[in-house]
């Protein structure tokens, strides 16, 4: 049954990926990508990627969407339908890579098989060891903050690279002006029953949010979800009251306060644990304990990917959404 | 072809199939959106091959149970790539859809052609 399912939803997967691209209005394209990353998000799951899961549907259904939407409004809605090269040597170009790439799956191992190289190499390490070196049972979190500490490090200063470049290239400061207040910008506040409803939502995903980045160590969750998920609330807000009452709320200085505080957070925890003797990142130092040193350091290290983060996308929001449309002379 | 290999496939020929169809947007369109639109299709057709890897038959998520005889966990390793990936990813968009919205402000148009012929 759940073969069928799967089959059923990887063939969709591929129809929404063709609508997507024959599609002339961009907003369109924005929904079904948005619908695309739904999709993906229960393969995933399906494939017993429950973290991964929980991200895709949060950060590629819900910021992603928005993210998108935020730039059609400073740009058009609708391509032109120019195309960049000739589409005939783009088609042939397309189908003699996908026959290779299909030919190149054929003596793969199928999906599934438990003796696939992929299986045998550190895997069994990460889950024969998660539990006697960190005492709790979610190894994905295990391996994300622990064993592949340095890797998640990277990825927290790649995000923290792009938010900035992001409020430099679309120049941040401007849009705290009083020459702001526009009509885009007064969100929803005449339309009742979204901003009833939305006012309602908030409160239980900013708990939900805290939920998943506190419970990270015992089921799926941790800072990369929880950051989208708090992020997505307060992006909500900003969509209900307006661009001007979110920034009062949530001012930039607090997001880029977030976004530093999350990322020196992280990497202020790998230099004490090398100031107390270990190496850098090694939790182990921290406490007398070895397994309570390392839960204490996971949990400081993903508190900091969380703050990252959400200040992170808050900030990337509110670059574009702040942002005064250009009119041009047409 | 057996249906054993069908089965066992299906999930990487949908993987090669999303990574051309996004390949051919970001070729073939001229609209710049829409080139990126292209761009994360192509992403999450990775993110699926990775995660179509890490499945282990009869498997469930890795996350350790207590008192179960024998379980089988899938393969952490690719999930945890693709779970920071995706955060990035989001990221490195943006970074993208912000320098579109400055090539609009400054030439009025966000068709490759047309910028072309600006310049």
């Amino acid at each position: 049954m759940t073969i069928v399912f799967a089959l059923f939803l990887l063939t969709l997967l591929v129809v929404t990926a063709l609508a997507i691209v024959r599609t002339k209005n961009l907003f369109v394209a924005t929904m079904l990508l948005s619908i695309f990353s739904l999709l993906m998000a229960v393969n995933f799951f399906i494939l017993d990627a429950a973290d991964v899961a929980l991200t895709e549907a949060a950060v590629g259904a819900g910021v992603t969407t928005v993210i998108f939407l935020s730039a059609l409004r400073l740009t058009s809605q609708y391509e032109r339908g120019t195309l960049a090269s000739s589409r005939w040597i783009a088609v042939i170009v397309v189908v003699i890579t996908t026959v290779l790439l299909i030919s190149g799956t054929i003596n793969t191992p199928n999906l599934g098989d438990p003796n696939a190289p992929v299986h045998k190499h550190v895997a069994p390490y990460y889950l024969e060891n998660t539990e006697a070196l960190m005492g709790f049972p979610n190894v994905v979190t295990a391996v994300l903050s622990s064993f592949r500490g340095y890797d998640t490090l990277g990825e927290v200063f790649v995000v923290f690279i792009a938010a900035v470049g992001v409020m430099f290239i679309l120049d941040a400061r401007q849009g705290t002006g009083p020459e702001y207040e526009q009509p885009v910008d007064k969100g929803l506040k005449h339309h009742l029953i979204p901003r009833a409803v939305g006012g309602l939502l908030i409160p239980f995903m900013l708990l939900f949010g805290l939920y998943v980045q506190f419970h990270g160590e015992y089921g799926p969750g941790g800072g990369f979800q929880a950051g989208a998920i708090v992020a997505t609330a307060f992006i909500l807000y900003a969509i209900l009251e307006g661009e001007r009452t979110a920034l009062k709320a949530f001012s930039r200085n607090a997001q880029m306060a977030l976004i530093i505080g999350g990322s020196s957070l992280y990497g202020a925890v790998g230099v004490v644990c090398m100031l107390k003797g270990g190496t850098f990142l090694d939790y182990s130092v921290l406490m007398e304990d070895p397994v309570i040193a390392r839960q204490v350091g996971i949990i400081i290290i993903e508190l900091g990917v969380g703050m990252a983060v959400c200040g992170a996308l808050l900030s990337i929001f509110h670059s574009f959404a702040a942002r005064k449309p250009v009119e041009h002379a047409k | 072809m057996t249906l054993e290999a069908f089965l066992g496939h299906f999930n990487y020929w949908v993987f090669a199939i999303l990574l051309m169809i996004g390949f051919y947007a970001v070729i073939a369109k001229g609209n710049l959106i829409k080139k990126l639109v292209g761009l994360s299709i192509f992403q999450s057709a990775v993110f699926l091959m990775y995660i179509s890897m890490s499945k282990v038959e009869g498997g469930t998520a890795p996350i350790l149970q207590a008192g179960v005889a024998d379980p089988i966990y899938s393969n952490p390793l690719p999930q945890v790539l693709i779970l920071t990936a995706i955060v990035v990813g989001v990221a490195t968009l943006s970074l993208g859809l912000a320098i579109v919205v400055r090539i609009n402000e400054r030439y009025g148009s966000i068709e490759e052609r047309e910028l072309l012929d600006a310049d």
